[in-house]
């Protein structure tokens, strides 16, 4: 399936992932299926524990699947892939390095020259609002510093595809709202493919041109919204009728399934 | 349940844990938290009380007509300490000599099999018991045991001072390396790190105050044995020194060699403070 005549990116084909413990099996994932388009913004939206991590990890070639495959731009993901980038749950600095050798980190272990791409880095973290800051150890940066940050440390090395971990999950209401307007500002300026975990329905909804709304353990895929909302969009805009609408039919879906709807009139 | 899928994903809340300190022979931050003074005023009153101390001191034993060879003047000692430098000095370097051989020795293969055996459980619980028998056991006791094979030379020494100093290192270090933070290893895989850059990039740095916690401790303990080894088997060094000077009653002397053990101590101490500044300050 090709969306809006764009190619497929990520091609997620019958994945299935069962965990082994000392009590038997836990099935994690059961046969999802669904395909993302280059420069699509996904939100991978679902009930805890639904194996919404357990998918994206399986995306990214760190963790094996059990059965089924993804194909990232052609190739199955076997292993790691230079053009992902990770966005984890946690900004994830290094507390023994600077802000300037931490975005040099992934330049390191690739081992990449991080010259050319300086004048990249400098104008992300101008973006950002880091800039000046370069000396500073994470210690001394905000919550929301640090998780920016990190998106510069993703972005420098310029990957194709993005997947983000639950990466606003720890920060107050306003910090989050404040990144996801950046992450949007970042997505319409670079087109990047983008698979975005959380729980947070009003974040899925804001950010995404798909919600992939996943069903409990095992999961599998429920239900996929598209959202025509036009961009940018504005924190405004989700407190308008048509965006709680939205939201109450996807937290009903979430919760029961479809079926009943939340609304009390 | 869910802490079932936690079986391969890495979760986020250990990291957490990773930052506490375990309280311990390993946790020396109430010795480093020490500074010297914030300003001049501070200093001339450190300094003030400083020269009181050993002034009073002095004024004290002359008063009391203290004899000399019960506790000498601090004039009487400064003064050996100047004038009988040459003889001192050979033996000083002597003790240096071991201190430095047995501690290199001690500190890298306590380092390594620190960061080996953290790698394997299991062989983590079969090494322990024998590293706790000779943290607890006092080196000193095997010194005459190998004079006996070896001789009056360097070896028996060298061998006590790095089997006080490695089980010290390794056990701090261990501790260090135990602190795996999944969240960063798993960063460091995500941009297609090997398992030595893992090491180098990640679970080191991760490790190094600890390390040097280790390190510190280790060197304090090796000093300690290095004296104790020279005192029980030896016919060099400050603790043959110490020996000697004692069976002769010569306390001016004597008090010379405990000042110089004394400095010893100290700049060990500031050596490793001002390396835990610089390396290790992250953690503060």
């Amino acid at each position: 399936m090709v969306e809006d005549g764009r190619p497929v990116s990520i091609k997620i084909d019958h994945v299935s992932k069962i965990y082994r413990t000392g009590s038997g099996g836990v099935h994690a994932l059961d046969d999802l299926t669904a395909d993302i388009a280059e420069g699509e913004f996904v939100c991978i939206l679902g009930p805890s524990g639904c194996g919404k991590s357990t998918l994206l990890w399986g995306m990214s070639g760190l963790h094996d699947l059990s059965a089924g495959q993804v194909v990232l731009n052609g190739t199955p993901v076997t292993g790691l892939r230079p053009e992902i980038g990770m966005i984890f749950q946690e900004a994830n600095l290094l507390p023994w390095r600077n802000l300037a050798d931490n975005i040099r980190f992934p330049f390191e272990i690739k081992k990449i020259d991080p010259k050319p791409y300086q004048g990249r880095i400098d104008s992300l973290l101008n973006e950002v609002g880091l800039a000046g800051f370069e000396n500073k150890m994470p210690r001394e940066l905000s919550g929301g510093m640090q998780q920016r940050a990190s998106i510069v440390r993703c972005l420098s090395y310029d990957p194709s595809v993005i997947l983000m971990d639950e990466p606003f999950g720890a920060l107050d209401a306003f910090t989050r709202d404040e990144m996801n307007l950046l992450i949007q500002k970042i997505w319409m300026e670079t087109k990047k493919t983008i698979a975005f975990v959380t729980h947070n329905v009003t974040e899925a909804i804001f950010l995404a041109d798909r919600v992939f709304v996943l069903s409990p353990r095992p999961g599998r895929l429920a239900k996929v919204y598209r959202i025509d909302l036009p961009r940018p969009r504005t924190i405004e805009q989700t407190f308008t009728p048509e965006f709680i609408d939205m939201m109450l039919e996807i937290k009903a879906q979430i919760q029961h399934g479809g079926g009943t709807a939340l609304r009390s009139t | 349940m869910a802490s079932e899928l936690r079986e391969n994903i890495p979760t986020f809340e250990q990291s957490n844990d990773a930052q506490s300190n375990e309280v311990g022979v390993s946790n020396m931050s109430a010795l480093t938290n020490m500074s010297f003074a914030r300003n001049g005023w501070e200093a001339l009153i450190i300094i003030g009380v400083a020269v009181a101390v050993i002034g009073g001191l002095e004024l004290f034993l002359r008063w009391q007509n203290v004899p000399k060879y019960t506790f000498p003047l601090p004039s009487d000692v400064g003064s050996a300490l100047w004038n009988k430098w040459d003889l001192f000095q050979p033996h000083l370097i002597a003790t240096l000599k071991v201190l430095f051989s047995g501690y290199l020795i001690g500190a890298a293969i306590g380092i390594m099999l620190a960061a080996l055996v953290t790698q394997f459980p299991f062989a983590e619980k079969i090494i322990t018991p024998y590293i706790l028998l000779l943290v607890t056991t006092p080196m000193i006791a095997l010194v005459p045991l190998l004079v006996q094979k070896m001789g009056f030379g360097m070896a028996p020494r060298v061998i006590a001072v790095s089997l006080a100093v490695g089980p010290m290192v390794m056990i701090n270090s261990a501790t260090g390396f135990r602190r795996t933070d999944l969240a960063k290893i798993a960063l460091a895989r995500s941009y297609g790190a090997t398992t030595l850059q893992i090491f180098t990039k990640v679970r080191f740095p991760l490790a190094l105050p600890m390390i040097i916690v280790g390190l510190m401790v280790g060197a304090i303990f090796g000093m300690l044995t290095a004296v104790g080894a020279e005192i029980v088997g030896s016919s060099e060094g400050l603790g043959n020194r110490l020996m000697f000077y004692s069976s002769r009653i010569q306390m001016d002397n004597f008090w010379a060699i405990i000042v110089l053990l004394a400095t010893m101590g100290i700049l060990i101490y500031v050596f490793f403070y001002w390396v835990g500044k610089r390396w290790a300050s992250w953690q503060a």
